[in-house]
């Protein structure tokens, strides 16, 4: 395969066909009706379970600064959650458009190889935006208050979406990496739930026996979630040693590292995958 | 005469270490016609298509469609060709026209352009009063033909039509058909996989039968036909006896007897005619095999099959070789 120069116009017909490709897969998503609804009830449903079911277990281990309601420590963690299970749809999406043949007729058109790859992970970007202001939106009405400026509170949204969009890419290298349908499903939870479980998101990590600890709290959704909390709440939602902008620097380390890697990862297996 | 639209020269392709999908291949397309792709089941007919449309590198040989190589000049090739692979690859959720529009934006055409090709495109393969309906809600022959709409939007030189009319009515198949003959009239070369002789017979301009990888013929429908030897020899067996029969029929000639269930009957081309009919019974004699009946008729292109590939498939006039054909049992290891 030659080398081929990023000259105004190919760029140009990347950029048409990414959008091409976006559109195509968001309409997907409003075209089906039952799957838009389960999948934006599911995350809300998800959300409550969580704030009515540990809420009060939870209240006194929490710090001062969520003022002992658990919503207003679990909206910011739920937020990052939602953001990384936001991604899972980019593997199946991949996965289905290959195995019936639809990837195989995107290879055979003259199209820009990068469009596949950039209009599923912005569609599913696109669709993780519209969960997660679902989420903060229904987070409000139950008296999720956040404690720092409005700033702080989109900053914590782009903060999150940024990681959930990377973690797409990983999604995107899953997808295609795995062949059978089925797989597919137990590969994505297999990632998704060890990190989102074993994490801040839910519950302080101070309780976890001590190696399980050390890994939950330096692991990358964690991150993620203290950066949220110290954006949303402020300086008092993390513990001693951590401040806010440490966080966040932290947390936009991850984001790119991820899609320093899987970006062209994904690319490659897209590449092979197909031949 | 002109240069060949497609020139396959010496093809290798391998799947891990034993398989040899194919085998040093090498046969030319001329422009303008149909060219059908016969084969028992992984023959390598889709391997082949999946090489020519650029999906697919070979390990060895040169493959060139429409004056580019396919290696080399991958996104020229691609600008010229269209393919409508083994399943339609179209979405379900969007209408028939949106998913037109949507391959002819990706072949690059302007929104303007990609709407009124669209229409163009609908009206002549007739399903332009179904348009605006979500293909989910299509038949299997409207899918077939959107899918292959969808290739025709961008004006492609060369078309791949893997499997066209599998799993289409036989109504539908015939409306298949005529269009892609129309097609041909505008000068598009189409080269399509078949598993029914009878599209290849009915359709196809000319013929190349594919077996384990290697080319087992190659020309036209009528070529193909005399170069059986012009008559196919018929026996009726008692089934007790067919592996005897087929045993002292071995010298008889160069391709073995095969059963053929919807005869009824061991068949084998009759390359001398009438000398081939009494070696025959004196093989079977020798063997003390004594035929309840004979027959020496012409060959059909399933007759044509068999003795090319030498395989030993039931097929009659529009069935597919093999049953397992429809189940999707191949399926799993071709697209994969
Ligand atoms: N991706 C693959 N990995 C491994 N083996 C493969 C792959 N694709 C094809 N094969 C093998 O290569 C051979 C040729 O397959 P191919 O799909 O080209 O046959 P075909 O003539 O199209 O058959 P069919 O009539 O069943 O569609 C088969 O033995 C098949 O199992
Ligand atoms: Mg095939």
């Amino acid at each position: 395969m030659s080398i081929i120069a990023v000259t105004p116009r190919r760029l140009s017909r990347a950029l048409t066909h990414t959008a091409v490709l976006t559109r195509r897969n968001l309409l997907a998503n409003l075209r089906l009706p039952d799957v838009l609804l389960l999948s934006t009830i599911q995350p809300v449903t998800f959300m409550l379970m969580f704030l009515y079911v540990f809420g009060g277990a939870i209240e006194s281990a929490l710090p001062p600064v969520a003022q002992g309601a658990y919503i207003n420590w679990l909206i910011p963690g739920i937020l990052a959650q939602s953001a990384v299970f936001g991604a899972g749809p980019t593997a199946y999406g991949l996965n289905n458009d290959r195995a019936t043949g639809v990837i195989d007729r995107f290879r055979s058109l003259p199209m820009a190889r990068s469009a596949v790859l950039a209009g599923r992970t912005l569609a599913d970007l696109t669709r993780s935006t519209a969960i997660l202001l679902l989420q903060l939106g229904v987070g409000v009405a139950l008296g999720f208050r956040w404690q720092a400026n409005v700033f702080g509170l989109a900053a914590g949204v782009a903060v999150a979406l940024a990681f959930g969009y990377a973690c797409s890419w990983i999604m995107a290298t899953l997808g295609l990496a795995v062949r059978n349908t089925e797989a597919i499903q137990a590969a994505v939870y297999l990632v998704v739930f060890p990190f989102t479980l074993v994490s801040s998101v839910f519950l302080p990590t101070r309780t976890m026996p001590g190696w399980l600890q050390t890994f939950a709290e330096n692991q990358p959704i964690t991150i993620v979630a203290n950066a949220l909390r110290g954006l949303m709440l402020g300086q008092g939602a993390l513990v001693p040693g951590q401040t806010v902008t440490g966080q966040t620097m932290l947390a936009i380390a991850w984001t790119a590292a991820i899609l320093a890697v899987f970006a062209p990862l994904s690319v490659r297996v897209y590449r092979r995958s197909v031949s | 005469m002109e240069e060949p639209v497609i020139t396959v020269d010496g093809v290798v392709k391998r799947f891990g270490r034993d398989v040899r999908a194919l085998d040093g291949l090498s046969l030319t397309i001329p422009a303008g016609v149909i060219y059908g792709l016969l084969g028992p089941n992984g023959a390598g007919k889709t391997t082949l298509i999946r090489i020519l449309a650029t999906l697919l590198p070979a390990d060895a040989g040169v493959v060139r469609v429409a004056g580019f190589d396919v290696r080399r000049d991958a996104e020229a090739v691609r600008a010229r060709i269209g393919l409508a692979g083994q399943y339609a690859a179209i979405d379900n959720h969007l209408t028939g026209r949106e998913n037109t529009e949507m391959v002819g934006r990706l072949y690059g055409l302007s929104r303007r352009d990609a709407r009124t090709r669209t229409a163009t495109v609908l009206e002549r393969i007739g399903l332009i009063d179904v348009a605006d309906r979500r293909v989910k809600t299509y038949s299997g022959g409207m899918r077939r033909r959107i899918d292959l709409a969808a290739c025709l939007v961008g004006r492609p030189q060369v078309l791949f039509l893997d499997e066209p009319t599998t799993g289409v009515d036989p109504a539908s198949r015939r409306e298949l058909w005529e269009l892609i003959r129309d097609l041909v009239g505008g000068g598009t070369t189409v080269v399509l996989t078949t598993q029914y002789l009878e599209e290849a017979d009915h359709l196809a301009h000319r013929i190349a039968v594919i077996n384990r990888g290697r080319l087992g013929s190659e020309g036209t429908t009528q070529q193909l036909k005399d170069r059986t030897g012009g008559a196919v020899l018929e026996l009726s067996i008692p089934d007790t006896q067919h592996a005897a029969a087929i045993e002292s029929l071995r010298h008889v000639t160069a391709v073995p007897a095969s059963y053929d269930r919807q005869r009824g009957a061991l068949v084998l081309p009759a390359t001398d005619g009438v000398a081939t009919l009494r070696e025959a019974l004196r093989a079977l004699d020798t063997a003390a095999i004594t035929p309840t009946d004979v027959g020496l008729h012409k060959p059909s292109l399933d007759d044509v099959f068999l003795t090319l590939t030498g395989a030993d498939h039931t097929v009659g006039p529009g069935r597919p070789f093999a049953a397992v054909a429809d189940t999707g049992a191949h399926e799993g290891s071709e697209t994969s």
